[in-house]
């Protein structure tokens, strides 16, 4: 059940039920409240971000292996058996192999992080999230010199993923990063949140959450990570490379083709609520923008 | 397929007779009154939180998909009557109407509620093909909305019946403008898409000769 705190905490010591309902009261001092240690003004998130309830966080999802309805995920994902969870880590790593989840966590610092979600379908979202840096997995795994990207791959059973049975995406569903973008301390693996334990339709038991690019790229239930030196297959840029790149970072000045990318509709505000502009890098530029100096983002979309 | 195909002589007629009794025997006001219903209820259940989390698509893809079935409906009139002898005629006014009012309704979702910068709608307008696409489809049902009434069938004669052949492109049109707009590769759109092409394809003087 509780399988992240289950060593240090119980769910309700982390976060109780009326605490995180209250949570926009506090949300400003949640940094020094233990969750974690949010270190330093690098990783200081846009200001002012008020979490959606976890009503919204867990009925509204894009999971395509469970259907293309934004609700499908919260109807069918309960089938996924998230425990035991293995992620194989392989490929240009010192420790290649099979790494259990419950060992990923014993040694994972669980930290909060309340980080805008941008969907490239010009909506978002504020998610707090549990999890701990990519990069510290990585350095786990022991990250070889010849290794510039990382490949991702989601879990594909078909028993118990009913959209596997559509030819929506070119299955198993698989994304990537530069290196540079997986070792960036805004790189989360999330495997919680609210303080609880990651909901199956939002990608349990472990999943990426890259804040600076559209949501697609932060796979969900990921059980495969490899290292390697050329760039990887990523699923939506398979189905359409004139709408998806292989970077997709939030560029409100690059439109999708089909759509304008310049603002995004705020989950949650209800049948009257408007509109917000959409940040470039989602708004986390200040600590992002250099890695991608010199690139034409016209291009590198 | 003729009567002697039907193991019990007569019966496809009785049924095809019932139907067309009872059909007769509803006005047609009373579609108006029904066909109000979905999309009132829909914005009371958007105020109300019965449409999740996100009530603005939920009603506009609702509304678009409605508008889709109705202008379906409306195509299915002509081959009932011709192939199957059920004679619904006098419904499909109604059955247009609402289809056209449906699909303002769909397009006032979009502007009021979703897209809401008139500078942005004017851009999707222009820029983005499945919005140009379903606009240029809402854009030929106008003069068909405005001409369905006796007095414009009088007037017009045989000219009445050319001018409403544009629901035919309306409708692939518009379900051209539903398969544009998912992402990845789905089938519900194509289903849409190959059902109104079906429906266009029993009116090709070939098909339709043959009785």
């Amino acid at each position: 059940m509780s399988r992240i705190w289950k060593s240090q905490f119980k769910d309700h010591h982390v976060t109780d039920e009326a605490l995180y309902l209250n949570r926009r009261q506090w949300m400003a001092g949640a940094a020094g409240l233990g969750l974690g240690a949010i270190a330093g003004p690098a990783l200081a998130a846009p200001e002012g971000l008020e979490p959606n309830s976890y009503e919204d966080i867990t009925n509204y999802n894009n999971y395509y292996e469970f259907g293309t309805g934004k609700s499908d995920p919260a109807k069918y994902a309960h089938t996924l058996t998230t425990s035991p969870w293995t992620v194989t880590i392989d490929g240009l790593v010192d420790k290649p192999g099979d790494y259990q989840l419950e060992d990923i966590l014993a040694k994972a610092q669980i930290e909060e992080r309340i980080y805008r979600l941008r969907c490239v379908e010009a909506w978002s979202m504020v998610i707090p999230w549990n999890g701990f840096t990519l990069a510290s997995l990585l350095e786990r795994a022991g990250v070889q010199s010849g290794a510039k990207y990382v490949a991702f791959e989601t879990a594909a059973r078909p028993e118990e993923m009913p959209g596997l049975r559509y030819p929506v995406l070119d299955w198993p569903y698989r994304e990537g990063l530069r290196l540079d973008e997986a070792m960036h301390p805004l790189t989360l693996m999330a495997t919680g949140l609210y303080g609880k334990d990651l909901p199956n339709q939002n990608g349990a038991p472990i999943r990426l959450v890259v804040p600076w690019k559209y949501g697609f790229k932060s796979i969900k239930s990921i059980t495969r990570i490899t290292l390697q030196e050329d760039q990887p297959f990523t699923s939506w840029k398979d189905a359409n490379h004139r709408e998806y790149g292989f970077y997709s970072n939030v560029n409100p000045t690059v439109d999708h083709p089909r759509w304008s990318q310049a603002t995004e509709r705020v989950i949650g505000a209800g049948l009257f609520g408007s509109r917000r502009e959409t940040d470039m890098y989602n708004g986390y530029g200040e600590e992002v923008a250099s890695l991608y100096d010199g690139m034409d983002l016209q291009k590198n979309y | 397929m003729s009567d002697s195909t039907s193991a019990t002589p007569g019966l496809r007629d009785r049924l095809t007779q019932a139907i067309n009794q009872g059909a007769r025997r509803v006005p047609t006001w009373v579609l108006y009154i029904v066909g109000a219903v979905p999309p009132i209820w829909l914005f009371i259940a958007g105020l109300t939180g019965g449409l999740g989390v996100d009530p603005v698509k939920a009603m506009e893809h609702q509304m678009g998909e409605w508008a889709l079935w109705l202008l379906i409906a409306g195509l299915c009139i002509t081959p009932l009557r011709r192939f199957a002898r059920i004679n619904l005629l006098r419904f499909r006014r109604a059955i247009g109407l609402l289809a056209f009012f449906y699909i303002v309704g769909h397009l006032l979702v979009w502007l009021v509620l979703d897209v809401q910068i008139l500078s942005q709608i004017w851009r999707d307008i222009l820029k983005r093909p499945y919005i140009t696409i379903g606009m240029a489809a809402f854009v030929l049902l106008i003069p068909l909305a405005v001409t369905s009434n006796n007095f414009s069938i009088r007037q017009m004669g045989a000219r009445w019946r050319q001018l409403h052949k544009l629901v035919y492109l309306a409708a692939v049109l518009g379900a051209v403008h539903f398969v544009m707009l998912v992402k990845g590769f789905q089938y519900e759109p194509l289903i849409y898409l190959g059902v109104v092409l079906a429906l266009l394809a029993l009116r090709l003087p070939i098909l339709s000769r043959r009785r």
